[in-house]
């Protein structure tokens, strides 16, 4: 199903959870919702899930307008960060309940909830209660409970929060394989900018309640529309130098150093700007640099090395062939990717 | 180590043997105090057991006093006020956790602040009102007044906010309606407070002695504890027969502790009911 989001403004009082959101959403993606933690996610896919009434704006699926109808009618399946088991119930009453209110009967009902729990992989431990079930065990039983009633939409409140780091990247496949098999359009909200690249079809980033940038995952990190989402995507973060432009040559505020680089000719003179550069994108050069850089210590990750590096006052992060002699300078020159001016204030890309 | 583990436990399974000595002795001479003649209940040294038993004091209290149709009050009593009041305060419970409706908060309060005005205060007006209900002498004067219980349901409303929101989000987008959540979540949920609530409550119900004084002064409407009184008092002061009443009047109580027993510990523990 394909969702379309027009102009949607959610506000509790004074406080704007969302704010004039745009976006759409095709059928059969999965689609990760990403950002900060207090920027609207959840109060954005409760709006899609109809729990919390929106304040203007509309919500589409296909082409029906669902803004004002009730939940249970709009076909939506639910994880919440918390799993919301019913603890009373065991693992397949508790996949069997949307069947049970929905009056399904009870023979068909447990057929579905076994087969939705064969996919989940969690089919040995129907009889449990949620309480003895670890927290992996639980979120599998929530997205079955989810999908069971065959949800139009699948929307998961970053269903990977509560668990470890290892468990994380196992669950993360997981829901991925589910996706694919099911088909369902569904919605992943994470403030993790790791996982959502590693999961969805595509993006949206947002930022205090308002949409910032929406593409493919590569795309937003390759491209960025503004400082908010360069810095937001990437680990080690992208790193910042500030300064100014002068005569087509980068000037950090200190003067301390000076970065010569094409890009500088798309910036504005006259403005406080931030030259970014990503980790992977810097190497040694012999020959033309684009700046000097003071090598102070590296660490070394397999066959590169995290290295960091003084240009002027500014310490920089970036990857450099294993054994580079620390305490030296070297001529750094900048790959094509992964270069950007922003301007310091707006945030806006100029180059 | 192990040795003094050993002198720690025997030392406290000495003082808990002594506790349980002293709470059940009184019940234990009264059970055996009813098979006694009158003799053996007066003999000095006292007797710990009687000679025979011998059924003959209750069916003596059984003969004098209507015993039976007092039974049948109480249970009658017991179980209508104690559904009535389970229910009201559910549904009370439900209305002050999770509806929203203007002034809930204010009305909660108000409530709870009636819980500072003592029970004899109340008793007056209420007495007022049975009988100007014309229900003197009746069951319902006994039921009326104890179906509901704000101190239950501030228990079970405490408990009811306890569960989080996201449960009942959940339920409303598989299309549960707020009846539905009440009685297939909220309720089997807190299943282990609401027994303590409905064993206290029939504790209270069953043991209710002053409002029965008041309200029944015929043996039609009378329940097991006034009747008891009023079996002592008009049958003379006689020890033997007096055990033998106690007895009948305690005994329901008993088994139903011994049953639920598991359920009053952990529901007193668990719910931070202290009755
Ligand atoms: N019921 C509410 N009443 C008032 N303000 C609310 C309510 N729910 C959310 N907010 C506010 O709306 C904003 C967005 O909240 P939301 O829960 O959607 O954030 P989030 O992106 O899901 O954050 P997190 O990653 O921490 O879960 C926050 O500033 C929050 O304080
Ligand atoms: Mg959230």
């Amino acid at each position: 199903m394909k969702i379309t989001i027009e102009g949607l403004t959610k506000k509790f009082g004074e406080v704007v959870a969302v704010r004039d959101f745009d976006a759409v959403i095709e059928k059969g993606q999965l689609v990760c919702l990403l950002g900060p933690s207090g920027c609207g996610k959840s109060t954005m896919l409760y709006m899609l899930a109809g729990t919390e009434a929106a304040t203007s704006g509309k919500i589409y699926f296909d082409d029906e307008d669902v803004t004002y109808m009730a939940p249970e009618d709009r076909g939506v399946g639910l994880v919440f960060q918390n799993y919301a088991l019913y603890p009373h119930m065991t693992v397949l009453q508790n996949i069997c309940f949307p069947l049970e209110i929905q009056k399904v009967p009870k023979a068909e009902r447990i057929k579905r909830a076994k087969e939705i729990a064969k996919l989940v992989q969690i089919d040995e431990y129907l009889h449990r209660k949620p309480s003895q079930l670890s927290g992996g065990q639980q979120q599998r039983v929530a997205i079955a409970r989810a999908l069971v009633k065959k949800p139009r939409l699948l929307l998961l409140d970053e269903p990977l929060s509560n668990l470890d780091a290892r468990l994380r990247l196992v669950m993360r496949e997981e829901i991925r394989r589910i996706q694919q098999e099911t088909k369902v359009t569904t919605i992943f909200v994470t403030h993790d900018q790791e996982e959502a690249m590693s999961i969805s079809d595509s993006i949206l980033l947002m930022k205090d309640g308002e949409e910032q940038q929406s593409d493919a995952p590569q795309v937003l990190y390759d491209n960025p529309i503004n400082a908010f989402t360069a810095n937001f995507l990437g680990v080690p973060a992208i790193n910042n130098i500030y300064g100014y432009v002068k005569d087509g040559k980068f000037h950090t505020h200190d003067n301390s150093a000076i970065i010569e680089h094409e890009a500088c000719k798309k910036a504005p003179e006259g403005r406080k700007l931030a030259f970014a550069i990503r980790p992977e994108s810097v190497e040694l050069s012999d020959v033309k640099a684009n700046f000097k850089a003071y090598l102070v210590h590296t660490y070394a990750m397999g066959k590169e090395e995290l290295s960091y590096m003084n240009v002027g006052t500014t310490e920089i992060r970036g990857y450099l062939p294993n054994g580079t002699e620390v305490d030296k300078e070297y001529n750094i020159r900048l790959k094509d990717k992964g270069v950007f001016i922003f301007d310091e204030e707006t945030g806006e890309r100029y180059a | 180590m192990k040795a003094k583990n050993f002198v720690k436990y025997a030392l406290l399974y000495l003082i808990l043997g002594i506790g349980a000595v002293f709470m059940i002795f009184p019940f234990f001479w009264m059970i055996t105090g009813g098979f006694k003649t009158s003799q053996e209940i007066s003999a000095f040294p006292p007797l710990l057991f009687p000679s025979h038993f011998n059924l003959k004091n209750f069916e003596f209290a059984l003969e004098t006093a209507p015993f039976a149709k007092y039974f049948a009050n109480s249970v009658i009593v017991t179980i209508s006020s104690v559904t009535l009041s389970t229910l009201t305060t559910i549904l009370a419970a439900f209305a002050f956790s999770r509806l929203d409706f203007k002034g809930r908060d204010t009305i909660f309060a108000l409530l709870l602040a009636l819980m500072m005005v003592p029970f004899e205060m109340i008793v007056i007006t209420n007495y007022r009102t049975i009988i100007n209900m014309g229900l003197l002498n009746t069951r319902l004067a006994l039921i009326i007044p104890f179906t509901s219980s704000i101190f239950y349901t501030y228990i079970l409303r405490n408990f009811f906010v306890s569960i989080p929101d996201s449960l009942y989000k959940s339920a409303k987008i598989d299309g549960c309606s707020n009846w539905q959540y009440l009685w297939k979540v909220m309720v089997p949920m807190a299943r282990p407070s609401l027994v303590t609530i409905i064993l206290l409550n029939g504790i209270a119900a069953w043991n209710s002695f002053f409002w029965p004084m008041l309200v029944t002064n015929t043996s039609a409407a009378r329940t097991l504890p006034f009747g008891l009184y009023a079996f002592m008092t008009e049958g003379g002061a006689r020890n033997e027969y007096m055990m033998a009443a106690a007895t009948i009047v305690v005994l329901p109580m008993m088994i139903l502790f011994l049953f639920a027993r598991k359920y009053i510990v952990t529901g007193v523990s668990k719910g931070g009911l202290k009755g």
